[in-house]
């Protein structure tokens, strides 16, 4: 991974929807008056929302004079953070978790499929237009390792088939649905499932 | 007072000490990167780490508060090779590269790295490498250097108010920039160069011109403007190379303009060697002695009373005074250096100088600008102004426009009719002002331009002096003077006493009255040239010798000795640092020469007279680099007349304003990006 550039096709504007705006009142009133910059994550990733999932320069600067703070200032916490996105991604945008337990669980094999599947590279829009992939850092879904996230879903409980029938379900547009894919209801044990106070199996 | 404990000696400490602090009273050197005394603490260097009794660790002593019985040891092998972990740290990613880097020799990393670092290095993986940055004509970098210490992060957000430097990216990743690589819009800019304790910001015009060790070092003072801040000349035989600032707390900090530091290259362009005598409309190569005699004759066939002098903007006290001697023998009274006709009372000292000084500006509580730009016109100034802006939350206002200040103020009024509301106490600002107990109203060359000029002075002395606003102790009313030499020629009563002809000069100028005109290095005087004879004396082939018919070459600042006395009216020795180029010579030496010629054969005046003059003219005068001491309050009623008038904030070409900074090719590139700036209207 390295520094996080612009991307260099910037549209010319950005202004928060009427809905959105609205949106961003709520947010100020959770800070001091004085201390409003406190505002800007929140409102980055409104901006991240509202813009296709990526942050254009043209928000960056709408959201520092919102907030009466430097250009700079806004720039160097939209670089900081790794969850917003400064140029486009596919409207299927996959994090592949690939911290140690997910690793330990075969996440390499995830990011070969995705290497073969969306893009050869991190961050580079699939041939078709709707997909592109990431890795990421712990998700904290360790339990239920290796998984993705598209978009706001887990994907847990993974192997090269069902990454695979994912993977191809979201070039055609038509995603399947979140959760485990070994059958686990959220993170229960796969078998024997034991109401509280007796021993596990 | 609190005790603390360092190395088994107990001392006494201020209340608000940092540890590091703390050691330094006990004479004990801590290592360090990230901390400035001048910049807010960061504590990310981790390079000043100490021992502390009962704390398991060791503690960054930048950022820990000093406390009543702390026990801080700083020489034993946990710190040793904490600073030792540290060091290693730092150069796991900084390229070896000391013999090509311009910081060499002068390096904190260098210097550092011997004294507590190890011998070699374990890291062994691929060392990061990150892209230059554009910052601008003035600043060269080399961000793989960069060991992230922030200061000119810091420096530019709150002492330069220019929050465009910033640290992008994270953990390995993180580097420091400039929003989008542009250039840094500030006159302090090149400030970060001396901050930077690696290589990654140097100097553009000086890479790669000299080492450190090879320059002859000279202490003096910077004649740009008339804030007269200490700098420090290094030379490479006859060439400035560079300047650099000298601590001074009284006046500029540690902090220096852009133009004080960068004009030095146009001390090498442009350069007048030999005496010029304009023939058949060509200037020619002539010599001294031809020169000479053709300005006698001259000046033989013209009355005294058709002869006038011009001083400019840099030329010291002595130089001044052996001028207005060479005058007097001409029994010419004819004598001017203000560029512009603007109102000066030189009656006594506090009508034209500084009176609350620049350190006095981190006490007042209100300040009130009076058609000045102190950006542009003291940047130095400006940046104390921010400073107590910052600290104290000091409310700033305005009246005329001044544009871009780097703070915020309010703007309460574009005329004259404004002041006469406050002075009459018909407006709620002059209740502020009443209320205020330390205001500051400082007024500016603009404003003093004007028709009203003089009421605007001399009602706003009145109005303080009567509210017991100018009293012993504080004394608001200031003139911000723009010229280096102003203030020492208005001591030396250039201006002589015919006060309701002060104008007369002007006048004469205009209507043609003078037959021949001699410009002492003045080079901003703004006239239609007729049919006078111009004698130009001083360094630069510049807007005086374009138009003078004879030009005598002369020294410049740095290549003689003299006196400056700055807007505060402290009197401050330029030291010479080099030698004047070709036959040039320093311009009390041609005066005696010329006076000799007309026909004083035993006339001569030697430098120390000279000087020993100046220091028993000048009024208040208490010492060298000292303030003037106070002049007495009198209330002295003088008559003045109301005109309604807009107040214009004259726009001050900030990189061009002498003929030094107009050689300087360093100065014109800056100049060519500011222009730029404002006419693409990219705002940050």
């Amino acid at each position: 991974m390295s520094v996080k550039k612009v991307h260099d096709n910037q549209p010319k504007e950005f202004k928060f929807s009427d809905e959105n705006l609205k949106k961003v009142e709520e947010i100020l009133k959770r800070y001091p008056k004085k201390n409003k910059k406190s505002a800007v994550m929140p409102l980055l990733y409104l901006a991240q929302r509202q813009n296709n999932n990526w942050i254009p320069l043209a928000a960056m600067k709408h959201i520092a004079n919102y907030l009466a703070m430097p250009y700079i200032s806004v720039y160097e916490v939209a670089t900081f953070y790794t969850m917003y996105n400064l140029s486009p991604v596919g409207k299927h945008f996959v994090q592949v978790c690939t911290t140690t337990p997910c690793l330990l669980r075969g996440a390499d094999k995830i990011v070969k499929l995705c290497k073969e599947n969306i893009s050869p590279n991190e961050n580079e829009i699939s041939k078709k237009g709707n997909c592109s992939w990431m890795e990421v850092e712990c998700l904290g879904a360790c339990v239920s390792a290796p998984m993705i996230q598209i978009n706001d879903d887990y994907y847990e409980d993974l192997d090269e088939k069902s990454t695979k029938e994912i993977l191809t379900s979201l070039i055609n547009d038509k995603p399947l649905k979140p959760g485990s894919y070994r059958g686990r209801k959220n993170t229960s044990p796969e078998k024997n499932l034991i109401s509280n106070g007796e021993k596990h199996a | 007072m609190p005790k603390i404990t360092i190395n088994g000696k107990e001392i006494e400490f201020e209340k608000g000490m940092t540890v590091l602090q703390a050691c330094e009273l006990a004479d004990v050197e801590i290592p360090r990167f990230c901390y400035h005394e001048k910049l807010s603490i960061a504590g990310n260097c981790r390079m000043c780490l100490v021992e502390m009794e009962k704390s398991p660790k060791p503690i960054a002593s930048c950022a820990m508060p000093a406390a009543e019985g702390m026990n801080i040891k700083t020489n034993t092998t946990l710190v040793e090779k904490a600073r030792k972990g540290v060091m290693e740290f730092l150069l796991a990613n900084h390229p070896l590269d000391c013999p090509v880097c311009d910081q060499g020799g002068e390096c904190d990393l260098q210097d550092q790295s011997l004294y507590y670092g190890v011998d070699k290095s374990r890291f062994v993986e691929n060392k990061r490498y990150v892209k230059e940055k554009y910052m601008g004509p003035l600043i060269k970098t080399q961000m793989t250097r960069c060991i992230h210490c922030t200061r000119c992060v810091r420096f530019a957000t709150e002492v330069a108010g220019v929050p465009e430097i910033g640290a992008i990216g994270r953990g390995e990743n993180m580097e420091i920039t400039t929003y989008l690589e542009k250039s840094m819009e500030s006159e302090l800019s090149a400030n970060v160069i001396d901050l930077c304790p690696v290589g990654a910001l140097t100097s553009k015009p000086y890479a790669f011109e000299a080492r450190p060790w090879e320059l002859k070092k000279t202490e003096s003072v910077d004649v740009m403007d008339a804030v007269g801040s200490n700098i420090r000349v290094d030379t490479y035989n006859w060439e400035v190379k560079r300047i650099l600032p000298r601590l001074n707390n009284e006046i500029n900090e540690e902090w220096i303009s852009d133009k004080t530091r960068y004009s030095c290259d146009g001390l090498l362009k442009q350069r007048l060697d030999v005496p010029y005598i304009k023939k058949n409309n060509k200037l020619q190569k002539s010599t001294w002695d031809e020169a000479i005699n053709l300005l006698v004759d001259k000046i033989h066939s013209v009355q005294p009373n058709e002869i006038a002098g011009h001083i400019g903007d840099m030329i010291n006290m002595e130089n001044a005074l052996s001028f207005k001697k060479f005058f007097e023998t001409l029994k010419s009274e004819n004598l001017e250096f203000r560029e512009k006709n603007f109102y000066i009372n030189s009656d006594e000292k506090m009508n034209y100088i500084f009176n609350s000084s620049i350190a006095g500006i981190e006490d007042a509580d209100l300040i009130l600008l009076v058609g000045t730009n102190p950006r542009h016109e003291a940047s130095i100034l400006n940046a104390r102004i921010r400073k107590t802006f910052v600290q104290k939350k000091v409310p700033i206002f305005s009246i005329g426009n001044p544009g871009e200040l780097n703070y915020k103020y309010e703007i309460i009024g574009d005329s004259t009719e404004d002041i006469k509301k406050i002075v009459n106490k018909e407006n709620d600002f002059s209740q502020k002002l009443l209320s205020a107990k330390k205001p500051i109203i400082i007024i500016g060359e603009s404003a003093l331009e004007l028709k009203s000029g003089r009421y605007i002075f001399e009602e706003f002395k009145k109005f303080l002096i009567k509210n017991n606003l100018i009293n012993e102790n504080w004394n608001g009313i200031n003139i911000l003077i723009q010229n280096a030499s102003t203030v020492g020629l208005l001591d030396l009563k250039i201006l002589q006493d015919k006060k309701e002809q002060s104008s007369s000069f002007f006048d004469n100028l205009k209507n043609r009255k003078f037959k021949l005109l001699y410009l002492l290095g003045s080079d901003n005087l703004e006239f239609q040239k007729n049919d006078e004879f111009i004698v130009y004396q001083g360094s630069h082939g510049d807007r005086g010798a374009e138009i003078a018919d004879l030009i005598l070459p002369s020294a410049t600042y740095t290549e003689q000795n003299g006196l400056y006395e700055n807007l505060e009216g402290r009197i401050q020795e330029c030291k010479k640092a080099s030698y004047p180029i070709g036959e040039a010579l320093e311009d009390w030496k041609i005066f005696n020469q010329i006076i000799k010629k007309i026909g004083f054969k035993d006339y001569k005046v030697n430098f120390d007279e000279l000087r020993k003059e100046v220091l028993e003219t000048a009024p208040n005068f208490s010492g060298l680099n000292e303030l003037p001491k106070k002049s007495v309050i009198k209330t002295n009623n003088i008559e003045t007349s109301f005109f309604s008038e807009k107040i214009f904030v004259r726009e001050l070409d900030y990189y061009y304003t002498n003929s030094i900074s107009r050689s300087s090719k360093t100065m014109s590139e800056c100049r060519q990006i500011r222009q730029k700036i404002k006419k693409d209207g990219t705002n940050n």
